[in-house]
């Protein structure tokens, strides 16, 4: 298999992913566990890292792309800097998620699935996180807001975008 | 070790840190380090109080007073008025309707109807500290197990509680831990699953953040049980904090001889590892879980065989949910009569079930089998948010049967109404059941595997179809079609995830068949939530498949 020894990313990404694989066994079972060190330290996982855990793992790069695309919390492309996921699973529907995420798109310019042309902000409509308590839910990166309404949103955004 | 006079329990779970739950901890131990009270005053942080939807909440104890919706600025009063004067602070109180005042020396029991077995140090101990689980009379039972008990026995025991599977399959426990006990084969292990993903669920996320050890303990106890030396927690790649509060409360429990190798000098090993799904709902079902576990895709497997003979790297294996799991250490201290003597005649111990949607107060509680929905919904859960009557509810989550209030006093239990893994999705008058149902539909069509033909093709068309009704599409021949589909789904799908896909669905027809037919036939929606904007002609192009 042709391996590229250097990736189109930064440096620092390189190193980020030379670390997470040197943070693991390389067995078939710690293949999850090595992509989401790979997430964590670097946002996303590139094609580039996964022909480096394909090769690190003595298995297939089809196979790492499988498992990788298989699991939603991989982010394949991550270009944003922000992700915002709303949740719209039957709690969340139910208690108003349709009108947040609408208001979501109203603030960012985006539907599900895009990035904002700077790169901000990503979009994506999810299934249940477990907080429908606080229903309706979304989640920025690792914060989570509950009980929102349309007009908490521009707000919550606003927050973030100054934090750049 | 110091008195104190009293303990402030600050709730850090999830929902309550969101809620400033965590600044509140910090902001409290100041204030109380500046009244002076730091020697007589101990501000400790706990897990969910299963009130979380008014956090941020704590509770001080000897006299057991509950704070909800606390602010910053309310902090110096109750330092200076209830932790200084011991005058209570009447208008910050919790009041639920079922909140009777708390007993200090009586068994925890807040809310009325409930008893709490799973969740009973849940909001009562400092979840990071195992001396405070230990003290409440944690790993007392793996001991007995260990040093009192042979491994039959420790079965027999929970073959005698009556202690069915709590993730929705009401599988008896006892059954599989017999069969993975009696299974051949040199290494066998346990694996616990807290991959809880069913919308509306997040019982198990509460026992994890609030009392990880009973889950461990009750681990150790399954190993010993059916001759296993390794366990595996899989816990979903959302629930940060469980993961967190596991890993620390596993190394803890190594240190301090729990787990590892010769446990109570007993000559049991013990390990634990906990491993982090990435985000797919149909890691829940135990086969996925384990290929999940392997490294791979998770993909259901065809049974049989069983995990129960050939699970993790083809070994015996044992897949538990941690609600059943936590269910164990009481049943082995207190003995299977005690547990089998709550709940029903088929339907041993308590339930927990997560009311949300429409519902007043939303949250976690625990009650025991035999509660009627009318009890949970309106005497625990305090009825519809709005004032508007309830109209129906999704038991179990989307995976489960959509109820209306002619069933409300039917009892939770599994030979009368099945309580799945113990959502309660509310809707009230103002919501329209075909509406709930296509999303429904949608979130099965997106974690579908894809791996057999009768769940990705018809969780995909049933969806697109009933997408169509909402806005105006379809004739009359799709109510039957959909139908057909669905029962299809359920006879020839792999997994329970497809089988279970078109529940709600059928369940909401059959209950609501006007209303289904206002949208078909009428191009209406009573309810007024559906957008109604498509016109007729364009479902013409997709029903000449079935013609």
């Amino acid at each position: 298999m042709a391996i590229n020894d250097t990736c189109a990313c930064s440096a620092q990404d390189e190193a980020a992913v030379r670390a997470a694989l040197e943070s693991f066994e390389h067995t078939r079972t710690n293949l999850i566990p090595i992509l989401h060190e790979i997430q964590d330290r670097t946002g996303r996982i590139t094609g580039w890292a996964m022909e480096q855990v394909a090769e690190a793992l003595k298995m297939p790069l089809a196979e790492v792309w499988g498992t990788a695309t298989f699991y939603t919390m991989f982010d394949i492309e991550g270009a944003a800097k922000h992700i915002v996921r709303v949740c719209d699973s039957p709690p969340c529907h139910i208690t108003g998620s349709a009108a947040v995420l609408k208001a979501v798109q109203e603030e960012l310019g985006i539907k599900p699935g895009e990035v904002t042309p700077d790169g901000m902000f990503g979009l994506e409509e999810v299934a249940c996180l477990g907080l429908c308590g606080v229903a309706p839910v979304m989640l920025i990166d690792r914060e989570v807001f509950g009980n929102l309404t349309p007009e908490m949103v521009p707000g919550i955004i606003a927050k973030f975008r100054e934090e750049g | 070790m110091a008195f104190y006079r009293a303990h402030v329990l600050v709730c850090c779970g999830n929902t309550c840190s969101m809620r400033g739950g965590a600044a509140l901890l910090q902001q409290l131990a100041r204030l109380v380090e500046e009244k002076g009270l730091k020697d007589e005053v101990r501000v400790v942080e706990t897990g969910c109080l299963g009130i979380s939807e008014h956090g941020p909440a704590m509770v001080v104890y000897p006299e057991g007073v509950i704070y909800a919706r606390v602010k910053a600025a309310d902090l110096p009063e109750i330092v200076e008025e209830h932790l200084l004067k011991g005058r209570p602070v009447q208008r910050l109180m919790y009041r639920g309707p079922q909140a009777p005042k708390m007993e200090p020396e009586t068994k925890v029991t807040y809310f009325g109807k409930q008893q709490k077995i799973v969740l009973r140090n849940c909001g009562i101990i400092d979840p990071r500290s195992i001396e405070e689980y230990i003290a409440v009379g944690g790993y007392q039972a793996l001991g007995k197990a260990l040093t009192e008990m042979t491994p039959m026995q420790v079965v027999e025991e929970v073959k005698k509680s009556g202690l069915r599977g709590r993730g929705g399959a009401a599988f008896p426990a006892a059954l599989k831990w017999e069969a993975v006990a009696d299974a051949p084969g040199r290494e066998k292990v346990v694996v616990c699953n807290a991959d809880e993903g069913e919308p509306g669920n997040f019982k198990d996320r509460l026992i994890m953040e609030g009392d990880p050890h009973s889950v461990i303990e009750a681990m150790a106890i399954a190993g010993y049980a059916v001759g296993a030396r390794h366990g595996y927690v899989y816990i979903r790649g959302e629930y940060r904090q469980s993961v967190e509060n596991f890993e620390r409360a596993i190394a803890v429990a190594r240190e301090m001889g729990l787990l590892g190798s010769n446990i109570f000098d007993s000559g049991f090993d013990f390990d634990i590892t906990v491993y982090k799904g990435a985000g797919a709902y149909v890691c829940g079902e135990e086969t996925a879980l384990i290929e999940s576990l392997e490294g791979h895709r998770g993909e259901p497997r065809l049974k049989p065989p069983f995990p129960v003979t050939h699970g993790l790297w083809g070994m015996p294996t044992l897949v538990n949910n941690v609600e059943t799991l936590a269910c164990v250490p009481p049943i082995i201290s207190n003995g299977a009569y005690w547990f089998s003597g709550i709940g029903t005649e088929f339907s041993k111990g308590t339930k927990i079930f997560s009311p949300c949607g429409d519902v007043l107060l939303p949250g976690v509680i625990e009650a025991p089998f035999g509660i009627t929905v009318r009890e949970v919904l309106f005497d625990i859960a305090g009825g519809s948010r709005s004032g508007a009557d309830i109209k129906a509810v999704l038991v179990g989550g989307p995976s489960g049967v959509m109820i209306g209030p002619e069933s409300f006093d039917r009892k939770f239990a599994f030979e009368d109404l099945s309580p799945g893994a113990g959502a309660l999705i509310v809707m009230d008058e103002t919501r329209c059941a075909v509406d709930v149902v296509a999303n429904c539909l949608k979130f099965f069509a997106h974690e579908s595997c894809g791996q057999c033909v009768p769940c990705r093709e018809g969780c995909k068309r049933v969806r697109d179809i009933v997408y169509g009704w909402t806005r105006g599409e379809g004739d009359e021949l799709e109510l039957d079609m959909v139908r057909r589909v669905g029962i299809n789904m359920r006879l020839a799908s792999r997994c329970g995830l497809g089988q279970f896909a078109p529940v709600a669905l059928l369940s909401a027809m059959e209950l609501f068949p006007e209303e289904f037919r206002a949208h078909v036939v009428d191009k209406r929606c009573p309810a007024g939530v559906c957008p109604m904007d498509s016109v007729v002609s364009v479902k013409e192009e997709q029903l000449s498949w079935q013609r």
